[in-house]
Protein backbone atom coordinates (compact mmCIF):
# COMPACT_ATOMS: atom_id res chain seq x y z
CA UNK A 1 0.00 0.00 0.00
CA UNK A 2 1.22 3.49 -0.83
CA UNK A 3 -0.03 6.36 1.27
CA UNK A 4 0.42 10.00 0.30
CA UNK A 5 0.12 12.57 3.09
CA UNK A 6 -0.09 16.33 2.65
CA UNK A 7 2.03 16.27 -0.49
CA UNK A 8 2.97 19.65 -1.93
CA UNK A 9 5.21 20.28 -4.92
CA UNK A 10 6.25 23.67 -6.24
CA UNK A 11 8.48 24.76 -9.10
CA UNK A 12 9.84 28.23 -8.29
CA UNK A 13 6.67 30.21 -7.40
CA UNK A 14 4.23 27.83 -9.07
CA UNK A 15 2.55 25.28 -6.81
CA UNK A 16 1.81 22.25 -8.98
CA UNK A 17 0.53 19.84 -6.30
CA UNK A 18 -1.53 21.16 -3.39
CA UNK A 19 -2.00 19.07 -0.27
CA UNK A 20 -2.57 15.67 -1.90
CA UNK A 21 -3.80 13.00 0.52
CA UNK A 22 -4.62 9.58 -0.83
CA UNK A 23 -4.07 5.85 -0.55
CA UNK A 24 -3.12 3.46 -3.39
CA UNK A 25 -4.27 0.00 -2.45
CA UNK A 26 -2.54 -3.39 -2.82
CA UNK A 27 -3.71 -5.74 -5.54
CA UNK A 28 -5.76 -3.02 -7.18
CA UNK A 29 -5.46 -1.02 -10.35
CA UNK A 30 -5.19 2.56 -9.05
CA UNK A 31 -5.74 5.23 -11.68
CA UNK A 32 -4.67 8.87 -11.58
CA UNK A 33 -6.71 10.88 -14.04
CA UNK A 34 -6.89 14.57 -14.90
CA UNK A 35 -6.44 17.08 -17.67
CA UNK A 36 -3.05 17.75 -19.24
CA UNK A 37 -1.07 20.00 -16.91
CA UNK A 38 -3.15 19.08 -13.86
CA UNK A 39 -0.14 17.52 -12.09
CA UNK A 40 -0.60 13.77 -12.69
CA UNK A 41 2.91 13.14 -13.99
CA UNK A 42 4.43 15.34 -11.27
CA UNK A 43 2.53 13.29 -8.68
CA UNK A 44 3.85 10.05 -10.15
CA UNK A 45 7.41 11.40 -10.32
CA UNK A 46 7.12 12.33 -6.64
CA UNK A 47 5.91 8.82 -5.84
CA UNK A 48 8.86 7.12 -7.55
CA UNK A 49 11.44 9.65 -6.36
CA UNK A 50 12.30 11.25 -9.70
CA UNK A 51 11.20 14.51 -8.04
CA UNK A 52 11.47 15.54 -4.38
CA UNK A 53 8.24 16.84 -2.83
CA UNK A 54 8.35 20.37 -1.41
CA UNK A 55 6.64 18.96 1.69
CA UNK A 56 4.65 15.92 2.68
CA UNK A 57 5.16 12.17 2.93
CA UNK A 58 5.05 9.20 0.57
CA UNK A 59 4.70 6.04 2.65
CA UNK A 60 5.43 2.63 1.14
CA UNK A 61 3.87 0.15 3.57
CA UNK A 62 4.45 2.70 6.33
CA UNK A 63 8.06 3.56 5.31
CA UNK A 64 8.54 7.21 4.33
CA UNK A 65 10.26 7.20 0.94
CA UNK A 66 11.06 10.92 1.07
CA UNK A 67 12.98 10.59 4.33
CA UNK A 68 14.92 7.48 3.26
CA UNK A 69 18.70 7.58 2.76
CA UNK A 70 20.13 7.26 -0.75
CA UNK A 71 21.01 3.61 -0.10
CA UNK A 72 17.55 2.81 1.27
CA UNK A 73 15.99 4.43 -1.80
CA UNK A 74 18.13 2.28 -4.08
CA UNK A 75 16.89 -0.87 -2.29
CA UNK A 76 13.32 0.41 -2.33
CA UNK A 77 13.50 1.03 -6.06
CA UNK A 78 14.26 -2.63 -6.65
CA UNK A 79 10.70 -3.31 -5.50
CA UNK A 80 9.34 -0.93 -8.14
CA UNK A 81 8.64 -1.43 -11.82
CA UNK A 82 7.83 1.42 -14.13
CA UNK A 83 6.39 1.67 -17.61
CA UNK A 84 7.11 5.01 -19.22
CA UNK A 85 4.96 6.87 -21.70
CA UNK A 86 7.64 6.37 -24.37
CA UNK A 87 8.36 2.76 -23.22
CA UNK A 88 11.98 3.91 -22.59
CA UNK A 89 13.52 0.71 -23.91
CA UNK A 90 17.30 0.67 -24.32
CA UNK A 91 17.91 1.13 -28.06
CA UNK A 92 21.20 -0.73 -28.12
CA UNK A 93 19.78 -3.87 -26.51
CA UNK A 94 17.54 -6.53 -28.04
CA UNK A 95 14.07 -7.21 -26.66
CA UNK A 96 15.37 -10.15 -24.62
CA UNK A 97 18.34 -8.14 -23.30
CA UNK A 98 16.00 -5.29 -22.34
CA UNK A 99 13.83 -7.65 -20.30
CA UNK A 100 16.88 -9.37 -18.80
CA UNK A 101 18.52 -6.06 -17.85
CA UNK A 102 17.18 -5.77 -14.26
CA UNK A 103 18.13 -9.42 -13.66
CA UNK A 104 21.61 -8.83 -15.10
CA UNK A 105 22.07 -5.89 -12.75
CA UNK A 106 20.58 -7.17 -9.52
CA UNK A 107 20.15 -10.95 -9.48
CA UNK A 108 22.66 -13.70 -8.89
CA UNK A 109 20.83 -16.08 -11.21
CA UNK A 110 22.77 -17.99 -13.86
CA UNK A 111 22.57 -16.80 -17.46
CA UNK A 112 20.26 -19.70 -18.33
CA UNK A 113 17.90 -18.87 -15.44
CA UNK A 114 17.89 -15.19 -16.33
CA UNK A 115 17.05 -16.00 -19.94
CA UNK A 116 14.32 -18.40 -18.83
CA UNK A 117 12.76 -15.81 -16.52
CA UNK A 118 12.89 -13.13 -19.25
CA UNK A 119 11.28 -15.53 -21.73
CA UNK A 120 8.52 -16.26 -19.17
CA UNK A 121 7.79 -12.54 -18.94
CA UNK A 122 7.82 -12.12 -22.71
CA UNK A 123 5.46 -15.08 -22.91
CA UNK A 124 3.20 -13.40 -20.33
CA UNK A 125 2.88 -10.33 -22.57
CA UNK A 126 2.41 -12.49 -25.70
CA UNK A 127 5.71 -11.56 -27.30
CA UNK A 128 7.12 -14.96 -28.18
CA UNK A 129 9.38 -14.80 -31.18
CA UNK A 130 10.31 -11.14 -30.78
CA UNK A 131 13.19 -11.67 -28.36
CA UNK A 132 15.98 -11.11 -30.87
CA UNK A 133 14.46 -7.95 -32.37
CA UNK A 134 15.59 -4.45 -31.40
CA UNK A 135 13.21 -1.74 -30.08
CA UNK A 136 13.43 0.15 -33.39
CA UNK A 137 12.15 -2.91 -35.26
CA UNK A 138 8.89 -3.40 -33.34
CA UNK A 139 5.61 -1.48 -33.16
CA UNK A 140 4.62 0.97 -30.41
CA UNK A 141 2.22 -1.56 -28.87
CA UNK A 142 4.93 -4.22 -28.81
CA UNK A 143 7.35 -1.76 -27.24
CA UNK A 144 4.84 -1.10 -24.47
CA UNK A 145 4.49 -4.85 -23.90
CA UNK A 146 8.28 -5.24 -23.73
CA UNK A 147 8.31 -2.40 -21.18
CA UNK A 148 5.67 -4.27 -19.15
CA UNK A 149 7.74 -7.47 -19.34
CA UNK A 150 10.84 -5.55 -18.16
CA UNK A 151 8.87 -3.94 -15.34
CA UNK A 152 7.57 -7.26 -13.97
CA UNK A 153 10.69 -9.37 -14.44
CA UNK A 154 11.86 -8.72 -10.85
CA UNK A 155 8.39 -9.42 -9.37
CA UNK A 156 7.85 -5.83 -8.20
CA UNK A 157 5.57 -4.93 -5.32
CA UNK A 158 4.72 -1.58 -6.89
CA UNK A 159 4.03 -1.04 -10.57
CA UNK A 160 3.88 2.48 -12.03
CA UNK A 161 2.61 3.21 -15.52
CA UNK A 162 2.80 6.68 -17.04
CA UNK A 163 0.16 6.91 -19.75
CA UNK A 164 0.67 3.36 -21.04
CA UNK A 165 -1.93 3.78 -23.78
CA UNK A 166 -0.70 7.04 -25.29
CA UNK A 167 -0.16 6.75 -29.03
CA UNK A 168 -1.89 3.37 -29.28
CA UNK A 169 -5.05 2.46 -31.15
CA UNK A 170 -8.15 1.57 -29.04
CA UNK A 171 -7.80 -2.18 -29.62
CA UNK A 172 -4.13 -2.27 -28.60
CA UNK A 173 -4.99 -0.04 -25.63
CA UNK A 174 -7.47 -2.66 -24.44
CA UNK A 175 -4.79 -5.35 -24.74
CA UNK A 176 -2.41 -3.25 -22.60
CA UNK A 177 -5.18 -2.53 -20.06
CA UNK A 178 -6.06 -6.22 -19.77
CA UNK A 179 -2.39 -7.09 -19.34
CA UNK A 180 -1.86 -4.53 -16.58
CA UNK A 181 -5.06 -5.56 -14.81
CA UNK A 182 -4.18 -9.25 -15.09
CA UNK A 183 -0.63 -8.70 -13.84
CA UNK A 184 -1.93 -6.67 -10.88
CA UNK A 185 -4.11 -9.59 -9.84
CA UNK A 186 -1.50 -12.23 -10.56
CA UNK A 187 1.41 -10.54 -8.76
CA UNK A 188 -0.74 -8.70 -6.19
CA UNK A 189 1.09 -5.48 -7.02
CA UNK A 190 0.09 -1.96 -6.07
CA UNK A 191 -0.42 -0.69 -9.60
CA UNK A 192 -0.68 3.03 -10.29
CA UNK A 193 -1.58 4.17 -13.78
CA UNK A 194 -1.56 7.73 -15.08
CA UNK A 195 -4.05 7.92 -17.88
CA UNK A 196 -6.21 10.04 -20.15
CA UNK A 197 -7.89 7.01 -21.65
CA UNK A 198 -11.57 6.86 -20.65
CA UNK A 199 -11.79 3.20 -21.72
CA UNK A 200 -9.14 2.42 -19.10
CA UNK A 201 -11.01 4.46 -16.48
CA UNK A 202 -14.28 2.65 -17.04
CA UNK A 203 -12.69 -0.73 -17.75
CA UNK A 204 -9.98 -1.33 -15.15
CA UNK A 205 -10.25 1.55 -12.65
CA UNK A 206 -10.66 0.01 -9.20
CA UNK A 207 -9.50 3.10 -7.33
CA UNK A 208 -9.60 6.34 -9.29
CA UNK A 209 -8.09 9.65 -8.20
CA UNK A 210 -9.12 12.72 -10.18
CA UNK A 211 -6.62 15.58 -10.01
CA UNK A 212 -7.82 19.06 -10.90
CA UNK A 213 -5.37 21.97 -10.99
CA UNK A 214 -3.02 20.23 -8.56
CA UNK A 215 -5.68 19.25 -6.02
CA UNK A 216 -7.34 15.91 -5.43
CA UNK A 217 -10.84 16.64 -6.65
CA UNK A 218 -12.45 13.23 -6.39
CA UNK A 219 -11.66 9.62 -5.46
CA UNK A 220 -13.77 6.56 -6.05
CA UNK A 221 -14.44 3.54 -8.25
CA UNK A 222 -15.45 3.50 -11.92
CA UNK A 223 -19.04 2.48 -11.12
CA UNK A 224 -19.56 5.74 -9.19
CA UNK A 225 -18.41 8.01 -12.02
CA UNK A 226 -21.59 7.70 -14.07
CA UNK A 227 -23.75 9.05 -11.25
CA UNK A 228 -21.21 11.40 -9.69
CA UNK A 229 -22.54 14.89 -8.98
CA UNK A 230 -19.01 16.31 -9.38
CA UNK A 231 -19.36 18.53 -12.46
CA UNK A 232 -15.60 18.85 -13.08
CA UNK A 233 -15.22 15.07 -13.06
CA UNK A 234 -18.14 14.39 -15.39
CA UNK A 235 -17.07 17.23 -17.72
CA UNK A 236 -13.63 15.64 -17.93
CA UNK A 237 -14.75 12.02 -18.34
CA UNK A 238 -17.66 12.67 -20.66
CA UNK A 239 -16.05 15.42 -22.69
CA UNK A 240 -17.54 14.75 -26.13
CA UNK A 241 -21.19 15.20 -27.09
CA UNK A 242 -21.49 11.50 -27.84
CA UNK A 243 -20.24 10.57 -24.37
CA UNK A 244 -22.56 13.13 -22.73
CA UNK A 245 -25.57 11.70 -24.57
CA UNK A 246 -24.55 8.16 -23.68
CA UNK A 247 -24.32 9.14 -20.02
CA UNK A 248 -27.73 10.80 -20.10
CA UNK A 249 -29.19 7.70 -21.74
CA UNK A 250 -27.59 5.42 -19.13
CA UNK A 251 -28.94 7.53 -16.25
CA UNK A 252 -32.38 7.92 -17.85
CA UNK A 253 -32.76 4.19 -18.43
CA UNK A 254 -31.30 3.20 -15.06
CA UNK A 255 -28.58 1.08 -16.66
CA UNK A 256 -25.81 -0.12 -14.32
CA UNK A 257 -22.27 -0.39 -15.74
CA UNK B 1 25.93 36.67 -13.19
CA UNK B 2 28.03 34.82 -15.79
CA UNK B 3 30.50 33.81 -13.07
CA UNK B 4 27.61 32.48 -10.98
CA UNK B 5 26.36 30.48 -13.96
CA UNK B 6 29.80 29.06 -14.67
CA UNK B 7 30.31 28.12 -11.02
CA UNK B 8 26.90 26.43 -10.96
CA UNK B 9 27.73 24.41 -14.08
CA UNK B 10 31.14 23.50 -12.67
CA UNK B 11 29.57 22.44 -9.37
CA UNK B 12 27.05 20.23 -11.17
CA UNK B 13 29.84 18.75 -13.28
CA UNK B 14 31.82 17.89 -10.14
CA UNK B 15 28.74 16.31 -8.52
CA UNK B 16 28.10 14.26 -11.66
CA UNK B 17 31.71 13.10 -11.71
CA UNK B 18 31.34 12.17 -8.03
CA UNK B 19 28.40 9.93 -8.94
CA UNK B 20 30.28 8.59 -11.98
CA UNK B 21 33.42 7.55 -10.11
CA UNK B 22 31.79 5.07 -7.78
CA UNK B 23 32.04 1.31 -7.63
CA UNK B 24 29.85 -0.27 -10.33
CA UNK B 25 26.88 -2.26 -9.03
CA UNK B 26 27.71 -5.27 -11.19
CA UNK B 27 31.27 -5.69 -12.48
CA UNK B 28 30.10 -8.11 -15.19
CA UNK B 29 27.92 -5.39 -16.70
CA UNK B 30 30.65 -2.78 -16.26
CA UNK B 31 33.22 -4.84 -18.21
CA UNK B 32 30.70 -5.45 -20.96
CA UNK B 33 30.07 -1.72 -21.29
CA UNK B 34 33.79 -0.90 -20.96
CA UNK B 35 34.78 -3.16 -23.85
CA UNK B 36 31.86 -1.87 -25.93
CA UNK B 37 32.88 1.76 -25.34
CA UNK B 38 36.55 1.07 -26.13
CA UNK B 39 35.42 -0.33 -29.46
CA UNK B 40 32.86 2.38 -30.16
CA UNK B 41 34.86 5.42 -29.07
CA UNK B 42 38.43 4.26 -29.64
CA UNK B 43 38.73 1.47 -32.17
CA UNK B 44 36.15 3.08 -34.46
CA UNK B 45 38.25 6.26 -34.43
CA UNK B 46 41.45 4.57 -35.62
CA UNK B 47 40.52 5.01 -39.30
CA UNK B 48 40.03 8.77 -39.13
CA UNK B 49 43.13 9.21 -36.95
CA UNK B 50 45.31 7.27 -39.41
CA UNK B 51 43.88 9.06 -42.43
CA UNK B 52 44.36 12.57 -41.03
CA UNK B 53 47.76 11.80 -39.53
CA UNK B 54 49.04 10.42 -42.84
CA UNK B 55 48.12 13.56 -44.79
CA UNK B 56 49.21 15.99 -42.06
CA UNK B 57 52.57 14.20 -41.81
CA UNK B 58 52.98 14.48 -45.57
CA UNK B 59 51.89 18.13 -45.71
CA UNK B 60 54.15 19.20 -42.83
CA UNK B 61 57.10 17.55 -44.53
CA UNK B 62 56.37 19.31 -47.84
CA UNK B 63 55.84 22.69 -46.15
CA UNK B 64 59.07 22.40 -44.16
CA UNK B 65 61.06 21.35 -47.19
CA UNK B 66 59.65 24.09 -49.42
CA UNK B 67 59.62 26.98 -46.91
CA UNK B 68 62.55 26.35 -44.59
CA UNK B 69 65.08 25.05 -47.10
CA UNK B 70 68.09 27.33 -47.32
CA UNK B 71 71.84 26.86 -47.78
CA UNK B 72 72.24 27.70 -44.08
CA UNK B 73 69.96 24.87 -42.96
CA UNK B 74 70.92 21.19 -42.85
CA UNK B 75 69.02 19.03 -45.35
CA UNK B 76 67.53 16.86 -42.58
CA UNK B 77 65.64 19.79 -40.96
CA UNK B 78 62.36 18.93 -42.76
CA UNK B 79 62.34 15.41 -41.24
CA UNK B 80 63.34 16.73 -37.83
CA UNK B 81 60.58 19.37 -37.67
CA UNK B 82 57.98 16.92 -39.02
CA UNK B 83 58.79 14.52 -36.19
CA UNK B 84 58.72 17.23 -33.54
CA UNK B 85 55.43 18.73 -34.71
CA UNK B 86 53.75 15.33 -35.01
CA UNK B 87 55.01 14.16 -31.64
CA UNK B 88 54.65 17.31 -29.57
CA UNK B 89 51.44 18.84 -30.86
CA UNK B 90 49.60 17.07 -33.64
CA UNK B 91 49.31 13.52 -32.28
CA UNK B 92 48.21 14.68 -28.85
CA UNK B 93 46.51 18.09 -29.04
CA UNK B 94 45.28 18.51 -32.62
CA UNK B 95 44.26 14.87 -32.90
CA UNK B 96 42.28 15.25 -29.64
CA UNK B 97 40.61 18.37 -31.03
CA UNK B 98 39.49 16.30 -34.01
CA UNK B 99 38.31 13.52 -31.69
CA UNK B 100 36.41 16.08 -29.60
CA UNK B 101 34.27 16.62 -32.68
CA UNK B 102 33.75 12.96 -33.47
CA UNK B 103 33.67 11.33 -30.04
CA UNK B 104 32.33 14.33 -28.10
CA UNK B 105 29.26 14.82 -30.26
CA UNK B 106 28.68 11.06 -30.25
CA UNK B 107 28.69 10.91 -26.43
CA UNK B 108 26.56 14.04 -25.95
CA UNK B 109 23.92 13.04 -28.48
CA UNK B 110 23.74 9.44 -27.23
CA UNK B 111 23.27 10.44 -23.59
CA UNK B 112 21.03 13.37 -24.52
CA UNK B 113 18.73 11.11 -26.51
CA UNK B 114 18.69 8.61 -23.65
CA UNK B 115 17.70 11.44 -21.31
CA UNK B 116 14.85 12.84 -23.43
CA UNK B 117 13.47 9.37 -24.21
CA UNK B 118 13.45 8.62 -20.44
CA UNK B 119 15.96 5.74 -20.74
CA UNK B 120 18.09 7.35 -18.00
CA UNK B 121 14.99 7.77 -15.81
CA UNK B 122 14.27 4.07 -16.39
CA UNK B 123 17.76 3.19 -15.09
CA UNK B 124 17.28 5.45 -12.04
CA UNK B 125 13.90 3.92 -11.24
CA UNK B 126 15.45 0.44 -11.34
CA UNK B 127 17.92 1.60 -8.69
CA UNK B 128 20.90 1.67 -11.09
CA UNK B 129 23.46 4.46 -10.67
CA UNK B 130 22.91 5.69 -14.22
CA UNK B 131 25.92 8.04 -14.19
CA UNK B 132 28.27 5.24 -13.19
CA UNK B 133 26.70 2.72 -15.57
CA UNK B 134 26.69 5.02 -18.61
CA UNK B 135 29.56 7.49 -18.16
CA UNK B 136 32.33 5.60 -16.31
CA UNK B 137 32.87 3.02 -19.11
CA UNK B 138 33.08 5.86 -21.65
CA UNK B 139 35.73 7.76 -19.66
CA UNK B 140 37.81 4.69 -18.82
CA UNK B 141 37.38 3.23 -22.31
CA UNK B 142 38.70 6.38 -23.99
CA UNK B 143 41.51 6.78 -21.43
CA UNK B 144 42.60 3.21 -22.19
CA UNK B 145 42.58 3.53 -25.95
CA UNK B 146 43.95 7.09 -26.24
CA UNK B 147 47.71 6.25 -25.84
CA UNK B 148 47.37 3.76 -28.69
CA UNK B 149 45.73 6.40 -30.87
CA UNK B 150 48.60 8.81 -30.12
CA UNK B 151 51.20 6.20 -31.05
CA UNK B 152 49.32 5.22 -34.22
CA UNK B 153 48.97 8.90 -35.16
CA UNK B 154 52.70 9.64 -34.72
CA UNK B 155 53.66 6.53 -36.67
CA UNK B 156 51.23 7.31 -39.48
CA UNK B 157 52.48 10.91 -39.69
CA UNK B 158 55.96 9.55 -40.29
CA UNK B 159 54.59 7.17 -42.93
CA UNK B 160 53.02 10.24 -44.57
CA UNK B 161 56.40 11.99 -44.50
CA UNK B 162 58.05 8.96 -46.15
CA UNK B 163 55.35 9.07 -48.80
CA UNK B 164 56.63 12.53 -49.81
CA UNK B 165 60.12 11.09 -50.00
CA UNK B 166 59.42 7.88 -51.93
CA UNK B 167 56.24 8.82 -53.77
CA UNK B 168 56.74 12.52 -54.53
CA UNK B 169 60.55 12.86 -54.40
CA UNK B 170 60.23 16.05 -52.29
CA UNK B 171 63.05 14.97 -49.97
CA UNK B 172 65.50 12.11 -50.13
CA UNK B 173 64.68 9.17 -47.85
CA UNK B 174 68.15 9.38 -46.31
CA UNK B 175 67.71 13.06 -45.35
CA UNK B 176 64.27 12.31 -43.97
CA UNK B 177 65.52 9.36 -41.92
CA UNK B 178 68.42 11.42 -40.61
CA UNK B 179 66.04 14.22 -39.57
CA UNK B 180 63.59 11.82 -37.92
CA UNK B 181 66.38 10.27 -35.86
CA UNK B 182 68.16 13.53 -35.00
CA UNK B 183 68.35 14.25 -31.23
CA UNK B 184 65.30 12.17 -30.42
CA UNK B 185 64.16 12.71 -26.83
CA UNK B 186 62.00 9.77 -25.62
CA UNK B 187 60.36 12.00 -22.98
CA UNK B 188 58.52 13.82 -25.79
CA UNK B 189 56.66 10.61 -26.56
CA UNK B 190 55.63 10.28 -22.90
CA UNK B 191 54.70 13.96 -22.81
CA UNK B 192 52.44 13.43 -25.78
CA UNK B 193 50.76 10.44 -24.12
CA UNK B 194 50.33 12.24 -20.77
CA UNK B 195 48.76 15.24 -22.48
CA UNK B 196 46.44 13.01 -24.48
CA UNK B 197 45.22 11.32 -21.28
CA UNK B 198 44.13 14.69 -19.88
CA UNK B 199 42.45 15.50 -23.17
CA UNK B 200 40.76 12.09 -23.27
CA UNK B 201 39.21 12.84 -19.88
CA UNK B 202 37.95 16.20 -21.18
CA UNK B 203 36.62 14.68 -24.42
CA UNK B 204 34.65 12.01 -22.57
CA UNK B 205 33.52 13.73 -19.36
CA UNK B 206 32.47 17.18 -20.67
CA UNK B 207 30.21 15.84 -23.46
CA UNK B 208 28.86 13.25 -21.00
CA UNK B 209 27.85 16.11 -18.69
CA UNK B 210 26.29 18.07 -21.58
CA UNK B 211 24.29 15.04 -22.74
CA UNK B 212 23.33 13.68 -19.33
CA UNK B 213 21.87 16.99 -18.15
CA UNK B 214 19.79 17.76 -21.26
CA UNK B 215 16.25 18.96 -20.61
CA UNK B 216 13.72 19.18 -23.43
CA UNK B 217 13.68 17.52 -26.83
CA UNK B 218 15.64 17.02 -30.01
CA UNK B 219 16.56 20.72 -30.35
CA UNK B 220 18.17 20.66 -26.90
CA UNK B 221 20.01 17.43 -27.74
CA UNK B 222 21.46 19.12 -30.83
CA UNK B 223 22.43 22.15 -28.77
CA UNK B 224 24.04 19.94 -26.12
CA UNK B 225 26.03 18.19 -28.83
CA UNK B 226 27.33 21.51 -30.19
CA UNK B 227 28.06 22.82 -26.67
CA UNK B 228 29.93 19.62 -25.90
CA UNK B 229 32.23 19.97 -28.91
CA UNK B 230 32.84 23.71 -28.40
CA UNK B 231 33.44 23.44 -24.63
CA UNK B 232 35.73 20.44 -24.84
CA UNK B 233 37.70 22.03 -27.71
CA UNK B 234 38.22 25.24 -25.74
CA UNK B 235 39.19 23.28 -22.62
CA UNK B 236 41.69 21.21 -24.64
CA UNK B 237 43.32 24.38 -25.99
CA UNK B 238 43.48 26.01 -22.55
CA UNK B 239 44.84 22.95 -20.81
CA UNK B 240 47.33 22.38 -23.66
CA UNK B 241 49.03 25.66 -22.78
CA UNK B 242 49.35 24.73 -19.10
CA UNK B 243 50.32 21.12 -19.72
CA UNK B 244 52.96 22.05 -22.29
CA UNK B 245 54.46 24.55 -19.85
CA UNK B 246 54.28 22.03 -17.01
CA UNK B 247 55.73 19.07 -18.87
CA UNK B 248 58.39 20.81 -21.01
Amino acid sequence: MIEVKHLHKSFADKEVLKDINTVFEDGKTNLIIGQSGSGKTVLMKNLVGLLEPTSGQVLYDGRDFVAMSKQEKVHMRREMGMIFQSAALFDSLSVLENVMFPLDMFSDMTLRDRQRRAMECLDRVNLNGAESKFPGEISGGMQKRVAIARAIVMNPKYLFCDEPNSGLDPKTSLVIDDLLHGITREYNTTTIINTHDMNSVMGIGENIIFIYEGCKEWQGVSADIMHSPNQRLTDFIFASNLQKKMRQAVIANGITI
Amino acid sequence: MILHKWLTVFGRYVILMGRTFSIPERMRMFWKQYVKEMAQLGVNSIGIVLLISFFIGAVICIQMKVNIESPWMPRWVAGYTTREIMLLEFSSSIMCLILAGKVGSNIASELGTMRVTQQIDALDIMGVNSACYLILPKILGLLTIMPFLVIFSSAMGIVGAYFTAYGMRIITPDDLTLGLQHTFIPWFMWMSIIKSLFFAFIISSVPAYCGYTVEGGSVEVGKASTDAVVTSSVLILFSDVFLTQLLS
